[in-house]
């Protein structure tokens, strides 16, 4: 009994391990082989052309770069300054708990929301309208709590000997926190924070009613011009098109794009993650 | 009697309800190299934190009595504690440079004041290194990562790195506990020519580390100064008996 119930229970474990990899294995071969047949330089490279049927994908491409620049940009600054703050000032409080459970409510809310809070705050009431500035924006936001957490947890692991070693010497708090602390933690935090860029990219709700447009010829010349986005341009191809016969291989060519960059992406991070690794002597 | 330059003055210290350090009064000489001995726990490192007021740091501190510095209370609220940092400086148990070169390692506090330029800086920076006698071995690699020493010279950076501040005074928190014995003997000898200049005060868990190299010795058990006084009659005619039960290995 005992030996069956050893080996129904390893069986178990190893189907486990078998679905998650099979089920991977199957997604990235549909993605290939769907979207392998329509990549090329030209595609990446030219404007959609005759109702989106034919041509690439170059102002979607663009507009993605973008999105995730501004989102990083805006992001980034005010995630550290608020992690600073957690992590080097904030005393237990009621006030400092209420900031916590914000932060870890806004990383569960559903990113659809996070459209609508845009439409309504960017676009409505500040008046930036639909574009590259209110989807920024709004993806920053979405963004924000993951690069909260992940520079407290950098900071968090600078360790305390060399906070002394400032202070012994005459530093200020804010001269051990911008000379030492961050300098130290840096490297985490962008690593962090180059993984939200890689959801930023990806994510289609938050630009839907902020930032994306369903086909434009030209490149964008001001970040009040909306534009055109990967995800939304799969969304937009699957939906609303007029000719899937044509449509839904660009819609799989432009998922090959979207997915390879995010691959990208994550994958400079591991880079990043296992340099500072092996560089770290502390 | 030598002119005294620091005086602690009945100091008492908690933490939270833990009384650390029980009224402690206790004479510094000027250009000598005082040891604080005695067993772990018994207060001595909480006591050399108070020299350079790094005490404050930690959360529910309470100090009481004074420590005066050339006639002036630090504890007074007229204390500038930055200045007085950098005219006190510090060197840790563990050898802690910064994840820096070796050149901002040592310039970082004539950085942080931000008065001195470009060359007068560099020439701050050599002038420590030698004081701290690592010049030679890292001149040729000044802009290398601070890390890549060894612990020996990680710790003379170290000292290099409070020298830059021109202090009076340098405390050490058990500076050789961590090192290898040359590296150790090597740090001694370098204490014994920076008393010349500058006023050391060490904390040691190293009994004939102390009867090497100190002028004066204080020993302290659970929070009280036992025994104070010159070094040679601490260690041959001490006048309490827990002290000569430390110092000959009976506890500690």
């Amino acid at each position: 009994m005992r030996a069956f119930k050893q080996t129904f229970w390893l069986t178990l474990i190893k189907l486990g391990i078998f679905i998650t990899i099979l089920s991977l294995c199957l997604f990235l071969f549909l993605i290939f082989t769907k979207g392998g047949k329509v990549i090329s330089l030209s595609f990446l490279f030219e404007p959609p052309k005759e109702g989106m049927t034919k041509g690439g994908i170059f102002p979607a491409l663009i507009g993605t770069l973008y999105l995730t620049l501004g989102s990083i940009l805006f992001a980034l600054p005010i995630g550290i300054l608020a992690a600073i703050y957690l992590s080097e000032y904030a005393k237990p409080s009621v006030f400092v708990s209420a900031i916590r459970i914000a932060i870890k409510t806004l990383a569960g809310v559903p990113s659809i929301v996070f459209g609508l809070f845009g439409l309504a705050l960017f676009v409505n009431f500040f008046g930036f309208g639909v574009s590259i500035l209110s989807g920024a924006l709004t993806l920053g936001i979405l963004i924000l709590p993951t690069i909260i957490n992940a520079s407290e947890e950098a900071i968090k692991t600078v360790p305390q000997d060399f906070r002394e070693a400032a202070y012994a010497l005459g530093a200020t708090k804010r001269q051990t926190i911008m000379k030492i602390v961050l300098p130290t933690a840096l490297p985490s935090v962008l690593t962090g924070a180059i993984i939200s860029v890689g959801r930023a990219a990806g994510e289609t709700a938050p630009i839907l009613f902020t930032a994306a447009t369903f086909y434009t010829r030209r490149l964008p010349k001001s970040i009040l011009d909306e534009i055109m986005a990967l995800p939304y341009h799969i969304y937009a191809l699957m939906t609303e098109g007029t000719a899937p016969k044509f449509q839904v291989p660009i819609a799989y060519g432009t998922a090959l794009v979207l997915l390879l960059l995010v691959l990208t992406i994550n994958l400079v991070a591991i880079i990043m993650r296992y340099r500072i690794r092996r560089k770290k002597k502390w | 009697m030598v002119e005294s330059e620091i005086l602690i003055k009945e100091l008492n210290l908690w933490f939270g309800n833990n009384h650390i350090l029980r009224n402690i009064t206790m004479p510094i000489n000027k250009n000598k190299l005082t040891a604080i001995i005695g067993p772990s726990g018994c207060g001595k490192s909480t006591l050399l934190r108070c020299f350079n007021r790094m005490n404050d740091l930690i959360e529910g501190v309470k100090i009481t009595g004074s420590i005066f510095i050339d006639g002036k209370d630090i504890y007074s609220e007229k204390t500038d504690v930055y200045a007085l940092r950098m005219k006190v400086g510090m060197v840790f148990q563990k050898p802690n440079p910064f994840p820096k070169s070796i050149f901002e390692n040592v310039s970082f506090s004539l950085q942080i004041k931000g008065k001195l330029n470009k060359q007068a800086i560099s020439q701050r920076v050599e002038k420590s290194l030698r004081d701290a006698w690592l010049w030679d071995e890292v001149k040729d690699r000044l802009h290398t990562q601070a890390f890549e020493l060894s612990g020996g010279q990680q710790q003379r950076l170290c000292i290099a790195r409070a020298l830059a501040n021109d202090p009076e005074i340098l405390l050490l928190d058990e500076p050789t506990s961590a090192l290898d014995p040359q590296s150790t003997i090597k740090i001694e000898e370098l204490l014994i020519e920076l008393k010349k200049t500058v006023t050391i005060i060490q904390v040691t868990h190293n009994i004939a580390q102390a009867a090497r190299i100190s002028d004066y010795t204080g020993f302290i058990y659970l929070g009280e100064l036992i025994e104070f006084g010159p070094t040679e009659k601490i260690f041959t005619t001490p006048k309490d008996k827990r002290t000569e039960e430390y110092l000959t290995g009976k506890f500690g």
